[in-house]
């Protein structure tokens, strides 16, 4: 099977700042990807460089098993939908979700009815005559959609398209891009700085930072598996505990992480530790406890319902020797 | 308890409400309360400037214009006639309105042609140093007198100027032969001929067409460029469809510079070009020597119609949709 997006070796260089730096990655075709990562990791360069917008400074870019270096992007069957959506503010919304088939000459009659069918499939029927400034953020957001989808294309990248919408109407928004994506089966590349969103919605998830991908794996994986602890440390609130802390609660000298949720208080158990709660943030299922144990900082997470200590309180608290996962590495 | 633990504390402060005192203290509070007050401050002495000098003396130009004058005696008739607007319509008037729309028009269309790139280079690409060059490029001839640039233009186009010179030395001085012998736009020379009058035209108008173009497409965001070309359009169709659409507001706002100053000017068409007249030019014979102050009232009243129909137009055209 070929790939949808195949990166060998792919460098983007901006004077002395390595925004991309020797990627090597590769997209399957039918995959819902993320590309998760901070701002200024080289996520979004990786998604220009599959658009076209940039070209790499060295390596090779593949789509469908055909070179992209030197395509620019209206030869390519890839389409965008942008982080502020970038919508044409001079033309309705009709005409907007239409452009892409008007400028490779579809007739008017056959394009506006492609363009209502994909309105319809972004459920935004009869907006055609609005204009963009009349739309609320959540419905510009499914314009955009619409306009990329009306394309066929074969590989739907999308910027940070949920990161201006407020908390609800995300969530019903990652929900619909699932849906959309199963139904339609295009590949779809997804850029964003939000762990949980990349974590829900992707079959596969790379997470980036300082231009290199640092772990590429399901999203189980990279929550469960980490290999770093820049992965432990940003995808999920994990305690990174150093190799000292680890060898002496019964592991190996190595750095390990270990999931908030994994922490739980007990009463004297064997193999439990002394903690003092520093302090407490109620997130509404769960409460986070920040707790003093020797020295180290640690996070625990307990469900609602639970007896919650107090600040300053001493309790005793407990995990798993499985749940202590241990990274390759130092970074 | 240190001396910073002291003043960041909550309600140790002495006063919650501190006194500033003062007229300007008050004055301040008071502009503060009723802010209408200031905006009313502000506007009246422009408004009254406007209001009464400017569109007063419009409107004693407008009720001229409905006056005649006695052929016989030369005193201005003050009884309400059309009279002077049909002498408008005689053909050797009825001509100079036509010369001057048409070269206004030429004038126009070149200095959106010739503008366009500068503002764009500027708007896309310069940016520091580059861009304060830029500025100063194009504002620097304004600073200079506007005679002096004519009568250095004069120099330029004369039959021994430096462009004649230049074209023989391209061998080219034939094509220069062949265009000064067309009718209309020819001569005896550049500095005498029309396509003089035109190239001033548009050196001199061509600052005022850059900048609002500039300012038009630096507002158009970089990636609805981008969008576009995602799409599938090649730049011509992304310059068609997007760029140009959003950079009209200001090629209409340059070109209504551009064509009420070309349709107002008696300068530049007395020192470069023919002995025919343009509407400036008869405007300032008729309200001089001739005395005929209705007519020249009523021609100045000629490029104030055809601006109000060039500007309804352009917003028929949707020229603003996109403000």
């Amino acid at each position: 099977m070929t790939n949808a997006v195949s990166f060998k070796q792919v460098s983007r260089h901006f004077g002395s700042v390595r925004a991309v730096d020797a990627v090597d990655l590769d997209i399957g075709e039918g995959e819902f990807f993320a590309m998760l990562g901070p701002s200024g990791s080289g996520k979004t360069t990786c998604l220009r460089l599959i658009a076209g917008f940039e070209q790499p400074t060295s390596g090779h870019i593949e789509i469908f098993g055909q070179q992209a270096e030197g395509v620019p992007p209206y030869r390519r069957n890839v389409n965008t939908v942008f982080q502020d959506y970038a919508l044409f503010p001079h033309l309705n919304v009709l005409d907007n979700v239409s452009y892409g088939l008007m400028v490779k000459g579809v007739g008017k009659a056959e394009r506006h009815r492609d363009a209502e069918a994909a309105l319809e499939l972004v459920k935004l029927p009869g907006y055609g005559s609005r204009r963009p400034s009349q739309l609320s953020g959540g419905q510009r957001q499914r314009v955009a959609l619409a306009r990329a989808l009306v394309n066929k294309p074969k590989v739907l990248l999308l910027d940070e398209p949920l990161g201006a919408l407020d908390l609800k109407l995300r969530e019903n928004m990652q929900e619909e891009l699932k849906s959309l994506q199963k139904s339609l089966g295009i590949t779809f590349v997804f850029v964003t700085h939000d762990q949980g969103e990349a974590l829900s919605m992707a079959n596969r998830v790379a997470v980036f930072d300082q231009g290199k991908i640092m772990q590429i794996g399901s999203p189980e994986d990279i929550y469960q598996r980490p290999n770093s602890r820049f992965v432990a440390d940003f995808v999920g609130s994990s305690n990174v505990l150093p190799p000292d802390f680890v060898a002496k609660h019964g592991g190996e000298r190595r750095w390990a992480s270990l999931r908030p949720e994994a922490v739980r208080i007990v009463d004297g158990e064997a193999g439990a530790l002394d903690a003092i709660v520093v302090s407490r943030s109620y997130l509404g299922g769960t409460t986070r406890l920040s707790l003093d144990v020797d020295g180290q900082r640690i996070n625990a997470l307990v469900p609602a319902g639970h007896p919650l200590p107090e600040e300053g309180a001493l309790i005793r608290i407990g995990f798993t020797p499985r749940d202590l996962h241990l990274m390759d590495g130092a970074q | 308890m240190s001396a910073a633990d002291m003043t960041l504390r909550a309600g140790q402060s002495s006063a919650i409400l501190p006194d500033r005192g003062g007229v300007a203290g008050a004055l301040s509070d008071l502009f503060w309360k009723r802010p209408r007050f200031l905006l009313v401050l502000m506007l009246l002495p422009p408004v009254l400037w406007l209001g009464i000098v400017y569109l007063g003396s419009l409107f004693a130009l407008l009720l001229q214009s409905f006056f005649s004058i006695d052929e016989f005696s030369g005193l201005i008739n003050r009884e309400f006639t059309l009279k002077t607007y049909g002498e408008l319509l005689l053909p050797a008037n009825l001509d100079i309105i036509m010369r001057t729309i048409t070269m206004a028009a030429c004038v126009t269309i070149a200095s959106a042609i010739v503008a366009f790139p500068i503002a764009y280079y500027a708007a896309r690409y310069a940016r520091g140093k580059w861009k304060a060059l830029f500025y100063l490029g194009v504002m620097l001839p304004l600073w200079s007198s506007y005679l002096v640039k004519v009568y250095a233009w004069k120099l330029i186009l004369a039959k021994e100027g430096i462009l004649t010179w230049f074209l023989g030395k391209l061998h080219l001085q034939w094509l220069l032969d062949a265009w000064l012998s067309l009718p209309i736009v020819g001569g005896n020379s550049l500095s005498v001929s029309f396509t003089g009058t035109f190239i001033v035209f548009v050196y001199v108008w061509l600052p005022f067409m850059i900048l609002p173009i500039q300012a038009s497409l630096e507002r158009v965001p970089v990636n609805l460029i981008e969008a576009s070309s995602d799409l599938g359009a090649n730049p011509a169709q992304t310059f068609r469809n997007v760029l140009f659409p959003l950079a009209l507001p200001g090629i209409v706002a340059g070109s209504i510079f551009t064509f009420s100053l070309t349709l107002g000017d008696y300068i530049i068409p007395q020192i470069i070009g023919t002995s025919r007249l343009f509407i400036g030019q008869a405007v300032y014979a008729h309200q001089g020597t001739a005395g005929n102050i209705p007519l020249a009232a009523a021609f100045t009243v000629v490029p104030i119609v055809v601006m109000g129909f060039y500007l309804w137009g352009a917003k028929r055209m949707g020229a603003f949709d996109a403000l």
